[in-house]
């Protein structure tokens, strides 16, 4: 016989709160008010007016009106479509590293730390800490041209490969595609390693033992059991990596150059600079749809609907 | 027992023990070797900041190590407009921590502890713009702004930071409410504690970790937010907008100083409140 | 109410009419309950019976959609939970984490603004003899401690009932044995109506002096122990306090106060007053224990006899457990249990007749051995 609670089926939740009934049914509405409220007025309205500017047509002097002018997107495309691009490869690119860097991390803390994990849990988010624009630029400090980093590389002929193949120029890393996809790959760690974290440390042990007692080798041990248990910290980390890398222009800004400029300077210059207001809604509602349309592909894809 | 030794199925048959070779060892630490290399890429960066805040640069960029020097941090606000930056900084952080802290924990009991029609539609609007990229809640904010004729300055960046604190908050405060066992209130109430009481005397001292948590990084997020704040400033600077400002034309050394001591004081804050956690855990 | 009159005032507890439900789903389907004061009460059900529920109606953590509560005469029903002069001790104690013993001990007496509290904190936590963690937290204290600081912690307030909502379902079998007997022995100590929810029927039957068994949100029978024991009323009693056996028998007459019924024309008699059915269909039952193996054809006279082959023995120590397949009919088993008093036993494949007192048959409706099975399956 095993002690098993009873509970009043509630139809979901484990306990029902502490006075059912009594509540007013107003009662959650009344304290949710302000931050909906917030939240409906300055990110739901902001975005809707954002698209309906996207339609717009005129210009600073004459004034804007809607009138469903679709080009706009169709400008925006011709004009900016290799930023936009840009933005998902080096995204991307990022984001395929960070799992490569974050998994040996996250799985060393889990397992391996032992007495040291809280301490390397602190350090992982000690770089949240200091700004994100100070430790960019400690980036161009670290990969300058006559640094050691750089150096190294162009001696053993790393650079001249890389060179080739288009991520690097002239035997230097800094300006390139990959300084900027190493700084977004630095500057977003820190949330595919956290969730790989937590995904990780759930395990229990034991199950690795069970798998070799059932002949599998500490390789399959690890595709088999480890790695498809860890998958919703690797689908999380993944968003939380991609989004906003997808949306950054420090690191372009910073570490590259104009051939580096991503979607986010574009939108920057527009916006701020030649203050061509439709056009630039249009490239941000873009950006928006764009990684939407590829976050539901992606999560449906993993199968983990219920993430949110 | 004796005659089917050769034969027996279940005897044991390794018991020497194996060997540990040095391609074993390398197996074995593999994972911690990459796992430091990691460590190591995200302290480079930290690293430098530190190291270079006792520099004094030969230039206005603060690039190439000159000269051990503690200029930089006893003349920190001698950099023209970097510490009334900080200042203002630290003031938005602190009231779109406090707006976002209060409106997020009434907001995350409403989804945990009430069932209502609508819950999943609320839960979305608060995931979604956590799931944004920052330009586009920047300028769309920008967009909203212009067209209601809300002058850019001070306010509408404690506006633009409330709200995308608000979502973390939310996620956070509802993580430890979630935690939090419905049969503790209702002991409280059954040993004649009435609602308020029992707010006071057991809800919230056992959420405020969760609260504490949420109002720290709500103020990091805000403090150090860079491109939302880029489409909302107007004309006023925040440290990070004073640092991408001066990148172009000068670096400083003091900019390394603040971020040295950002750096610690959160070092600090985390330490003294774990201490602060295992102390009331005792 | 004021903290005052908590304490004064007698009677026990009332329960007219109660029923909650959850939308289309009826957790607590009309229950009636007199608990006199001072008595050890035991709610016993399988998960889902509705006796927590009706726990948490008495505590106030729940509004009934119907039906009276009260407690000296006065209907509580309507009261918010900390102005009932109850106290609960809760399913995995609920003990606040934040607070030490001594302030978990102590909550309810500051709520109230009851004067000596350290002395009745004190007083109370040495009857559990736990004085000296008065200053530990509830984390650093094992299952079986933090169970009686969860007692202790309702008992200080003098509740005029003590609700206890499956307090031992978290400890382990030999810490639960010896918790049973505490519990008891505070309860005699204290006087208090106490008020047991569980499913542990062993539980019940140890500490309760009334038990009213729960079944889909009702009370299938109500009574002593060794009442609902030895005459269930219902197949689901019958099946859920302890194992039965139940054959298919007819009816075929009375006279004064013995009923006679017919299983494949052999007589089984039993008093009239241990017939639950009305019908001519019905189930002959008789515990395990109560029956015994004679050789075949020496059983004595006046009892009920049911000759059968053994088709299974189980030796477990103390007793020894016997399938015996009737040669009456067979599609029907008899289980008995007999205590190992000699060292002889009987072989599988023998043919025996098995016997017991009439005065231990009881009788229940056609087709109960179908609802036994299932609430011994639940039990």
């Amino acid at each position: 016989m095993t002690a098993i609670a009873h509970v009043p089926p509630t139809g979901g939740t484990a306990t029902p709160p502490p006075e059912p009934g009594r509540s007013n049914k107003l009662t959650p509405y009344f304290l949710l008010l302000p931050a909906g409220l917030a939240l409906l007025v300055f990110f739901v309205l902001p975005i809707l007016t954002l698209i309906n500017t996207s339609l717009q047509s005129g210009g600073l002097e004459e004034g804007y009106t809607f009138t469903w002018s679709f080009s706009n997107y169709w400008d925006v495309w011709v004009d900016y479509w290799p930023q936009f691009l840009r933005s998902f490869v080096y995204a991307g690119s990022a984001t395929v590293l960070a799992i490569l860097i974050a998994y040996p991390i996250a799985y060393m803390i889990a397992f391996k730390a032992g007495q040291w994990r809280s301490i390397l849990l602190v350090l992982i988010i000690a770089p949240f800490f200091t700004s994100f624009l100070i430790r960019t630029l400690a980036w161009t400090t670290i990969l300058s041209d006559t640094g050691p980093v750089t150096s190294f590389f162009r001696s053993i002929h790393v650079l001249a490969l890389t060179d080739w193949i288009g991520l690097t120029s002239d035997s230097r890393i800094l300006a390139t595609p990959l300084a900027v996809i190493l700084g977004l790959t630095y500057n977003f760690l820190p949330f595919m390693t956290l969730p790989l974290y937590a995904s990780l440390e759930k395990q229990d042990p034991g199950l690795l033992q069970a798998a070799g007692d059932l002949y599998a080798s500490s390789w399959q041990g690890f595709w088999k059991i480890t790695w498809p248990l860890s998958l919703p910290g690797v689908i999380s980390g993944t968003l939380l990596t991609f989004i906003p890398a997808a949306g950054d222009y420090v690191n372009a800004t910073f570490l590259g150059s104009m051939r580096e400029s991503m979607t986010g300077n574009a939108i920057d210059a527009l916006f701020l600079r030649i203050r061509d207001y439709s056009h630039a809604a249009a490239l941000s509602v873009s950006l928006m749809a764009a990684i939407v349309v590829l976050v539901i592909y992606y999560v449906r894809r993993s199968g983990t609907e219920d993430l949110v | 027992m004796t005659a089917v030794k050769e034969s027996d199925p279940y005897a044991p048959t390794e018991f020497r023990p194996k060997k540990v070779g040095f391609g074993r060892w390398v197996r074995e630490h593999l994972v911690t070797f990459f796992g430091i290399l990691g460590l190591l890429y995200l302290f480079a960066p930290i690293f430098v900041v530190i190291v270079f805040s006792f520099n004094k640069p030969k230039g206005l960029f603060n690039y190439t190590f000159t000269e051990f020097s503690f200029d930089a941090w006893t003349g920190v606000c001698d950099v023209p407009g970097m510490c009334d930056s900080l200042w203002l900084s630290i003031r938005i952080a602190f009231f779109s921590t406090l707006a976002a802290t209060i409106l997020g924990t009434i907001a995350a009991f409403a989804l945990v502890r009430h069932k209502f029609r609508g819950r999943g539609f609320a839960n979305i609007l608060i995931f979604v713009p956590m799931a944004t990229p920052e330009v586009v809640v920047g300028s769309s904010l920008l967009v909203l702004f212009v067209n209601m004729g809300v002058p850019l300055g001070q306010l509408t960046i404690w506006i633009a930071h409330t709200m995308f604190c608000l979502s973390f908050v939310i996620v956070t405060v509802k993580a430890r409410l979630v935690g939090l066992d419905p049969r503790l209130e209702q002991a409280a109430q059954d040993l004649y504690a009435n609602r308020v009481q029992t707010f006071f005397r057991i809800t919230f001292p056992l959420i405020m970790p969760g609260v504490v948590a949420a109002a720290m990084l709500s103020f990091s997020l805000s403090f150090d937010d860079f491109i939302i704040t880029n489409f909302n400033s107007g004309s006023e600077v925040t440290f990070p907008m004073f640092v991408w400002g001066t990148s172009k034309k000068a670096l400083p050394p003091q900019i390394n100083v603040i971020g040295t001591a950002m750096l610690l004081i959160a070092l600090f804050v985390v330490i003294v409140g774990r201490a602060i956690g295992k102390r009331r855990a005792r | 109410m004021t903290a005052a009159d908590l304490n004064t005032g007698t009677g026990g507890l009332k329960i007219r009419g109660l029923h909650k439900h959850y939308g289309t789903f009826t957790a607590v389907d009309g229950i009636d309950l007199d608990v006199p004061e001072g008595s050890f009460f035991a709610l016993l059900g399988p998960s889902g019976c509705g006796k927590t529920t009706t726990l948490r109606m008495v505590a106030g953590l729940e509004e009934p959609t119907a039906g009276e509560i009260m407690i000296g005469g006065k209907d509580i029903s309507r009261q918010r939970p900390y102005q009932r002069p109850v106290n609960t001790v809760f399913q995995s104690y609920a003990l606040f984490p934040h607070m030490t013993i001594f302030e978990n001990v102590a909550f309810g007496l500051r709520r109230r603004k009851v004067d000596g509290v350290d002395a009745k904190v004190k007083e109370m936590l040495d009857l559990v003899e736990m004085g000296h963690l008065a200053h530990r937290k509830p984390t650093q204290l094992s299952g079986g401690q933090q169970q009686r600081i969860a007692v202790v912690r309702a008992l200080v307030n003098k509740p005029k009932v003590l609700l206890l909502d499956e307090p031992l379902g978290a400890l382990d079998l030999k810490l639960r044995r010896q918790m049973q007997l505490e519990l008891k022995r505070i309860q005699t100590e204290v006087g208090i109506t106490f008020i047991h929810v569980t499913h542990d029927q062993e539980e019940a039957m140890t500490m309760a002096d009334t038990i009213a068994v729960l079944n889909k949100g009702k009370v299938e029978q109500m009574g002593a122990p060794v009442d609902l024991y030895e005459n269930p009323r219902t197949a689901f009693v019958a099946g859920f306090l302890g194992q039965t056996n139940l054959l298919t028998a007819k009816v075929v007459g009375t006279s004064g106060d013995v009923l006679t019924t017919d299983f494949h024309g052999i007589k089984i008699t039993m008093p009239v007053s241990r017939m639950a059915a009305t019908t001519q269909e019905v189930e002959v039952g008789v515990r395990p224990e109560k029956i015994h193996i004679a050789e075949l054809g020496e059983a004595p006279v006046g009892r009920n006899v049911v000759d059968g082959v053994i088709i299974d023995a189980s030796f477990i120590g103390v007793s020894t457990q016997y399938v015996i397949r009737t040669l009456a009919d067979a599609e029907e088993e008899i289980t008995v249990f007999t205590q190992n008093s000699s060292t002889s036993l009987r072989r599988v494949g023998e043919t025996v007749s098995a016997y017991w007192h009439p005065d231990h048959t009881f009788g229940l409706h056609e087709g109960a051995w179908q609802e036994a099975e299932a609430a011994e399956v639940a039990s």
